[in-house]
């Protein structure tokens, strides 16, 4: 080995994230070869990337929106917790395509940069009390903090059950450990399971189906799977009507010109 | 220290229904009103383009910043009551035309029933029909008083209907006929006739046609865009205070808003208001707005939280049942009564529909039903709606089914425009444990103490929705649905400001002793303060926007009275004597 392999070699080791290495790697169409410092930037040093960029037009890379990019998680480890949980939450399956595929980890990703993200409008003074009603979000944490706080601890009890990375499991097995957050069987710090997981699940949600101005719902394939038509103007003409209509898709892209 | 301002003729409070109407009606007699919002600025050119779901009803854009004030809940005396955080908890309309802009337009007049419920109770089956610890109350009007301000009030408004073969009787007709059926709507007439009951289409505020109120203001014809609850109209054709009565008198050149201005305090001295105090929200500094005549319209929860932080009127308490600033919080867990259905050979468009698309009849209503047999006293406005589902909210799975994973997903997709709810608004009574004071531990962004709402479910509420739901089943069936789920009977109050429709904490009454305000909403302690709106209801009318909009006329037509010539309380006082 020469002297730079070993440096690199050395430095792939002590990435404490090979996943997120790897993934990162495979994301932005690098590769392996070319790492020779442990940032981001390092990467790109000697890379065979730019090369292309400077003889070629053509940008090789798979094809990826700018906005799919992290805007408030920080590790990519969460990140790839996150994308197996809401995965499980809303799969890809014979009616079209799951969680990941409609972008709904970049959608959360992005409302938590947000004020909803850090709780602008929602009361937030203490003292925080036990209380009866499980649907109350009793907490002083922003639901940013309480993501890092729930993501976290998905993946601390996957380690320590499963002795395995939450991304790494199975289907059946992330379920488990899913379920378990939704009765309150993980302890978190500063609020209750059942709090994250009701706010995973209806972020889910909202990612799949909101309109794919916010990075989520892409190609509006989440209304297409509910034969929702998005953003119409109006049925004034076939509100009558006693067939179902199949109407063609619509955003707010479209409807605002 | 406040600044103080230019004396005023009135100040008011609010700019929904309740506000906008005495506004317009005095501006247009001439008189300088002053308007305090909460909120921002809106007008119509806010909601073009506005259809978007996450936005409007996912992460209520229109609504109240709980970072500044929020209530407390708790079910009974003894616990400690916890404050609602978040917007879907608790949520009202902000901005000017509050809650009345984005609610659904259904326009349901109070039945004769809601307005003399003790005495009609008492009449029909005597007065051991009541039980002991609900307060049942007359509003010291009747219905034949108030038919002229109803009707007032749909023509300003423009609503859209036919008439009710059961329903309360009317000097007019609707000013614009109808909306059109949808299928499901079909389907649900064809069921009710069938069984004996008499289907109308809902009286609604999404108009069936273009249509020029008296005031010259023009509101357009519904698209059935889906858009509707939660949203302000893309179109104009939602009748909403934005599109009439502010519009009316801002062009008396007599009507100032002011917005971001939050009303803190009335002040008063001697029995009398000067005033109110409030914030400019942009800066956080403190004016007084002196004027001759103060109106509180800021909705139940405002209206009862001012005149507790105003300490006007004598607060009311659930141990002896003395004293009214507080009686009576209602309408926070409506017993209700529903079944829902889920097709497997039909599928209908529910993308389509506007808020108050539907059917009705009344057939079951607190004026018709016969609860001679009944554990219940009251009854239901039968309901189906189709108000257009959005993507995001609308998920129906049968009972059972997992709430996320590979078959909810399956499910919720294959359900999606296969499912149909039949429901029954019921009135919510006062009872003496049910009511709203000021909390002891949490305290708004100015230190003020929040408003605590104690509210628990009763045995009355669990029978009325048990028939109720029971009778929902039936049209059901008829309608021909395959897997039918009955509503269940509430067991406790979930904590949240349910659907919006808060009622009572400043009563109206022909005693002052059981009451807070008098049949013009004037203030029987203070008598040039008018607090109007739902607040006034002893008990939650079903729909109560209809009747808020007539009592606003009535309010209207008693302030100019009590201005013009220095009348002091515009109606006598009366003692009762009944239990309180
Ligand atoms: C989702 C939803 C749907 C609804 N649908 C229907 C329906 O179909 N039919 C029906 O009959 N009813 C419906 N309602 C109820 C209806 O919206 C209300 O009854 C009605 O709007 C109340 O009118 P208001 O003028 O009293 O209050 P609002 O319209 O809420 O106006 C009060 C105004 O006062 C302002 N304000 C409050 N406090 C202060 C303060 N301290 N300082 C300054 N400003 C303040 C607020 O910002 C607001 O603009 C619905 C409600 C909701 C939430
Ligand atoms: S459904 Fe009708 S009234 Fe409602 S927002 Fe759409 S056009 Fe306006």
């Amino acid at each position: 080995m020469s002297d730079q392999k070993k440096q690199e070699k050395k430095n792939e080791d002590n990435q404490p994230e090979q996943e997120s290495r790897r993934r990162f790697l495979k994301n932005s169409g690098l590769v392996a070869g070319g790492i020779v410092g442990g940032g981001l930037l390092g990467s790109f040093i000697g890379n065979p990337f730019t090369k292309d960029i400077t003889t070629s037009n053509k940008d090789e890379r798979p094809k990826k929106e700018f906005t799919e990019t992290r805007m408030f998680f920080t590790r990519f480890e969460d990140f790839f917790v996150l994308e197996a949980a809401v995965e499980r939450i809303y799969p890809e399956d014979g009616n079209g395509p799951g969680a990941i595929g409609l972008g709904v980890p970049y959608f959360i990703d992005k409302q938590l940069a947000g004020p909803y993200g850090s709780n602008k409008f929602d009361y937030m003074k203490g003292p925080v009390q036990e209380v009866k009603v499980a649907s109350s979000y009793q907490t002083l944490m922003s639901r940013g903090e309480v993501f890092i706080e729930g993501i976290r601890k998905l993946n601390a009890e996957s380690l320590r059950s499963q002795d395995a990375k939450f991304y790494d499991l199975e289907g059946e097995q992330q379920d488990e450990i899913l379920k378990a957050m939704e009765a309150g069987e993980i302890g978190l710090r500063g609020v209750k399971g059942p709090t994250f997981f009701n706010l995973l699940r209806q972020m889910t949600i909202e990612g799949a189906y909101a309109d794919p101005l916010y990075g989520g719902n892409k190609n509006m394939m989440g209304w297409k799977m509910k034969e929702h038509p998005g953003i119409r103007p109006g049925y004034s003409d076939l509100i009558e009507e006693e067939k179902f209509q199949i109407i063609e898709r619509m955003s707010l892209k479209d409807y605002q010109g | 220290m406040a600044i103080k301002l230019d004396k005023v003729d009135v100040v008011v409070v609010g700019t929904g229904w309740a506000g906008g109407i005495p506004s317009a009606e005095l501006a247009k007699k001439g008189y300088k009103v002053v308007a305090l919002e909460r909120g921002r600025d809106h007008d119509h050119s806010d909601f073009v383009g506005s259809k978007d779901e996450l936005r409007y009803a996912s992460r209520y854009e229109i609504m109240t910043d709980n970072s500044i004030s929020t209530v407390t809940a708790r079910g009974t005396l003894d616990e400690e009551a916890f404050p609602l955080r978040t917007q879907s908890e608790n949520f009202e309309g902000n901005n000017v035309g509050g809650s009345s802009v984005h609610w659904s337009g259904v326009t349901q007049r109070g039945r004769k029933f809601d307005l003399q419920a003790r005495s009609i109770t008492i009449d029909k089956y005597g007065e051991d029909k009541i039980p002991a610890d609900m307060n049942l109350q007359d509003m010291g009007i009747t219905y034949e008083e108030l038919e002229p301000y109803f009707d007032q009030f749909e023509k300003t408004a423009g609503t859209s209907g036919e008439d009710d073969p059961m329903g309360p009787p009317r000097s007019d007709s609707y000013p614009t006929g109808p909306m059109r059926p949808s299928y499901p709507v079909k389907l649900f007439k064809e069921a009710a006739s069938k069984l004996g009951y008499h289907p109308i289409m809902i009286p609604s505020a999404n108009l069936s046609e273009q249509y020029e109120n008296p005031d010259g203001e023009t509101i357009n014809a519904c698209q059935y865009c889906s858009f509707c609850m939660m949203y302000g109209c893309d179109f104009g054709a939602k009748s909403d205070p934005v599109a009439t009565v502010i519009r009316t008198a801002k062009k008396t050149g007599n009507y100032e808003i002011r917005t971001e201005s939050y009303a803190r305090r009335v002040i008063h001295k001697d029995g009398k208001a000067s005033g109110v105090l409030y914030v400019d929200m942009r800066t956080g500094m403190e004016y007084e707005q002196p004027a001759d005549v103060v109106v509180l319209a800021g909705y139940t929860i405002s209206n009862t939280h001012l005149m507790l932080l105003s300490e006007i009127g004598k607060p009311y308490d659930p141990k002896t049942g003395e004293g009214v600033i507080g009686k009576n919080s209602a309408g926070l867990a409506s017993p209700g009564g529903s079944a829902t259905g889920f097709f497997e050979d039909k599928k209908f468009n529910l993308f389509m529909g506007s808020g108050s698309l539907g059917g009705t009849f009344s057939d079951l209503d607190s004026d018709n039903i016969d609860n001679s047999d009944l554990g219940f006293i009251g009854g239901g406005i039968c309901e189906i709606r189709q108000r257009g589902s959005g993507p995001i909210g609308s998920n129906p799975v049968p009972q059972g089914t997992p709430r996320w994973g590979k078959e909810f997903k399956e499910k919720s997709l294959h359900y999606a425009n296969r499912m149909l709810s039949v429901g029954f608004m019921s009135p919510s009574f006062g009872w003496k444990f049910n009511y709203m004071d000021l909390d002891p531990n949490y305290t708004d962004m100015f230190n003020d103490p929040l408003l605590r709402i104690t509210h628990s479910v009763t045995e009355q509420d669990k029978k009325f929705s048990e028939y109720f739901s029971a009778r929902a089943e039936e049209i059901m069936k008829e309608m021909g649905a395959d897997i039918i789920e009955k509503g269940n009977p509430p067991q406790e109050w979930r904590h949240t400001q349910g659907y919006g429709e808060t009622s009572g904490g400043v009563i109206m009454g022909d005693d002052p002793k059981t009451s807070a305000v008098n049949n013009y909403s004037q203030v029987w302690d203070m008598d040039n303060l008018f607090v109007i709106g739902a607040s006034a209801l002893p008990h939650k009318i079903p729909q109560q926007t209809g009747t808020l909009g007539a009592l606003a006329y009535r309010a209207a037509e008693g302030i100019d009275k009590y201005l013009s010539d220095g009348s002091g309380l515009l109606v006598e006082k009366k003692s009762n004597a009944i239990k309180a």
